[in-house]
């Protein structure tokens, strides 16, 4: 479970978020939806633990953790290592789930890859981590429709009790293919409304400005 | 107990005039007037500043000002040599050939000591390497004791080949410089790994290649240069490529404290190809310079550089890139790109391309970048779950990547990835 309370922070000494609440109850999928500087992608950073982003107040809690206190790569961790054999076996594995192409493993690391292949990537390095919680910030950016299924079915697949993601994205589109559990509205570095899966509708119907107006 | 020997040029010349009768070859009139010509270029020139162009932006001050004593006793007894990389080893213990170490035997070609062998090299010898424009190559003719002699005969395949510089130290500091002469016949074939490792003190390694290929002949040479860290490494390469003849360097650079390796590689004959990379690590003070100059004097020629600089601490680095195309050389297709990774705010890197182009039907590219690593992608490997040095260690041997692209050569990739990833130990922690 991921609860954020009062979660404030600056950039260069420019107030971003100005008292952030949310609770992801583990197993939920939550979208954060928001005109472009509301502070979605502050949000991300911030609890990825980026340089450059000052908290300034509140707390962020995953399972109890005091994620704020953490290195970037101390708050990703928490699967134990495997060897480079059962590693190949998963990736392989994985790789069949999201149809991908055994000869990619051949090739470096993005190198001549579609715009498609890198989402399918992203999915895939998802799908190895299995995190507890994932952070998809504006994932859908510049893809297709056929891309965007693939990211869409590869985080269904993740669907579960163990499970939780924060889905922050622009438009309502992808939330056609990766129905949340919740959907909130950040604007001014505040959440200004939670709802439903229609809230994303209502949105898309109504733009920001009929929210910011009712806020 | 001497006296401390006189630094600079001086010093050299000094120690020549006292040796000249004791270096090899001292009785063959053609070598000993090769020397007095070197001691005249020398004795005018100098060890070269800044004021010279070709030396603007590395400062041999250091050199000049130290003074060098010629290893003149040999090192005897055992040594604890590296494994072997390959199953043909020449080994020289401070420029000198140690055929106790070697490993030469029933070779299909003559691999050899040049001092033994001089007596054949009249005309050859000094013939690829003009003394006039390369002061280091002058003060190799002065001063050189021995080096490596290779002559593979036409159509032979020679297979790999180590060539092994170690630097003893002898408790001050002193100098060596090799001659190396490399012949390919037409249509041979050598891959050669070139290692020089040395010990903690103070000394010049200062080897002249000069390689010859006839028509069609292969070169494959791979340098890793891990030097100690007191060392003055300044290496030149003077290449002569027949047509369809091919020549590929790939080098590492990660020891010593001051580095240039310096090539000048003509290529003479239709069809003939270069390809030179290069990855050079500095930290700490150090300065590393890669210098080329590549001269397309035929027809359809084929030149591939890749230049990649990683620098550390106040680590200085330099790259000099000529191209000359002349007129004749019509159909040439050349391509030339230096990057540079800082790692550190006072680090430096001087980056000079240069394309001199005389022919009109001709395809040349070059590029140069000088670049800190990138944020987003150290976060975004921090981010899943890589903790920040090895994230960083990631993305320097992801920069580097390119200039081993093309390197096909197992034995070759494999030392030449050991010198980066020695580097990658002993300075990656600290930075």
């Amino acid at each position: 479970m991921l609860e954020i309370k009062g979660l404030t922070a600056e950039v260069d000494g420019k107030p971003i978020l100005k008292g952030i609440d949310l609770v992801v109850p583990q197993g939920e999928v939550h979208a954060i939806m928001g005109p472009n500087g509301s502070g979605k992608s502050t949000l991300s950073y911030v609890l990825s633990g980026r340089d450059g982003y000052e908290v300034t107040g509140g707390t962020a809690l995953l399972h109890g953790q005091d994620l704020l206190a953490m290195e970037p790569e101390d708050r990703a961790k928490g699967e134990s290592e495997l060897d480079a054999m059962q590693f190949l076996k998963l990736a392989r594995e994985r790789m069949k789930a999201l149809s991908m192409n055994d000869e990619m493993l051949k090739r470096g690391v993005n190198v001549g890859f579609s715009g498609g292949e890198k989402k399918r990537n992203e999915i895939l390095q998802m799908a190895l981590l299995q995190p507890k919680l994932a952070i998809l910030d504006e994932t859908d950016s510049g893809l297709d429709i056929d891309a965007l299924k693939i990211v869409a079915d590869g985080v269904n697949a993740m669907r579960g009790p163990d499970f939780s993601a924060l889905v922050i994205t622009h438009y309502q589109r992808l939330l056609d293919y990766i129905v949340p559990d919740r959907v909130h509205v950040l604007m001014g570095g505040r959440i200004v409304r939670s709802g439903g899966p229609e809230l994303a509708k209502e949105l898309e119907a109504q733009g920001y400005g009929a929210i910011q107006a009712a806020a | 107990v001497t006296a401390a020997p006189q630094p600079g040029a001086a010093g050299f010349l000094a120690r020549y005039h006292g040796l000249k009768d004791h270096l090899p070859g001292a009785r063959l009139p053609w070598l000993a007037a090769l020397r007095e010509d070197a001691a005249a270029h020398v004795a005018a020139r100098g060890f070269p500043t800044r004021r010279v162009e070709a030396w603007k932006y590395t400062d041999l001050s250091p050199v000049a000002q130290a003074g060098f004593a010629e290893p003149l006793t040999a090192v005897a007894g055992a040594l604890t040599l590296p494994q072997p990389r390959c199953a043909a080893r020449a080994v020289f213990v401070d420029g000198r050939f140690r055929a106790d170490l070697s490993a030469l035997d029933g070779l299909a070609y003559r691999a050899a000591s040049v001092a033994q062998h001089l007596n054949a090299l009249e005309g050859m010898l000094g013939a690829l390497a003009p003394l006039s424009e390369h002061p280091m190559t002058a003060l190799n003719t002065l001063m050189f004791e021995d080096g490596l002699l290779l002559d593979v005969p036409a159509g032979v395949d020679a297979g790999h080949l180590e060539l092994l510089s170690i630097a003893v130290d002898p408790g001050r500091p002193f100098a060596f410089h090799p001659r190396h002469v490399i012949r390919l016949a037409a249509g041979a074939r050598l891959t050669l790994l070139e290692s020089a490792i040395g010990g903690s003190a103070q000394y010049l390694h200062n080897p002249v290649f000069e390689i010859d290929l006839a028509e069609g002949a292969v070169l494959t040479h791979g340098r890793a240069q891990q030097e100690g860290e007191g060392a003055f490494h300044l290496s030149m390469i003077h290449a002569r490529i027949a047509a369809e003849a091919r020549y590929d360097t790939m080098a590492v650079s990660a020891g010593a404290r001051l580095t240039r390796m310096e090539i000048h590689a003509a290529l003479t004959g239709p069809k003939a190809s270069c390809h030179m990379n290069s990855a050079q690590l500095a930290a700490g003070r150090a300065v590393v310079d890669t210098t080329t100059a590549l001269d397309h004097a035929a027809p359809d020629c084929a030149s591939r550089q890749t230049c990649k600089t990683v620098l550390a601490g106040q680590a200085r680095g330099v790259f000099q890139g000529k191209i000359l195309v002349r007129r004749e050389a019509q159909k040439t297709d050349g391509y030339q790109m230096n990057q540079a990774l800082l790692l550190s705010e006072e680090a430096e890197m001087d980056s000079k391309p240069q394309l001199e182009i005389y022919a009109d039907d001709v395809k040349c590219s070059h590029g140069a970048t000088i670049g800190a690593l990138d944020a987003d992608s150290l976060f975004y490997l921090r981010s899943r779950g890589v903790p920040a040095d090895q994230a960083r260690s990631m993305l320097v041997q992801a920069f580097l990547h390119e200039a081993f692209e093309g390197l096909e050569d197992d034995v070759l990739r494999e030392a030449l990835t050991a010198a980066v990833d020695g580097w990658w130990v002993r300075h990656g922690t600290a930075l």
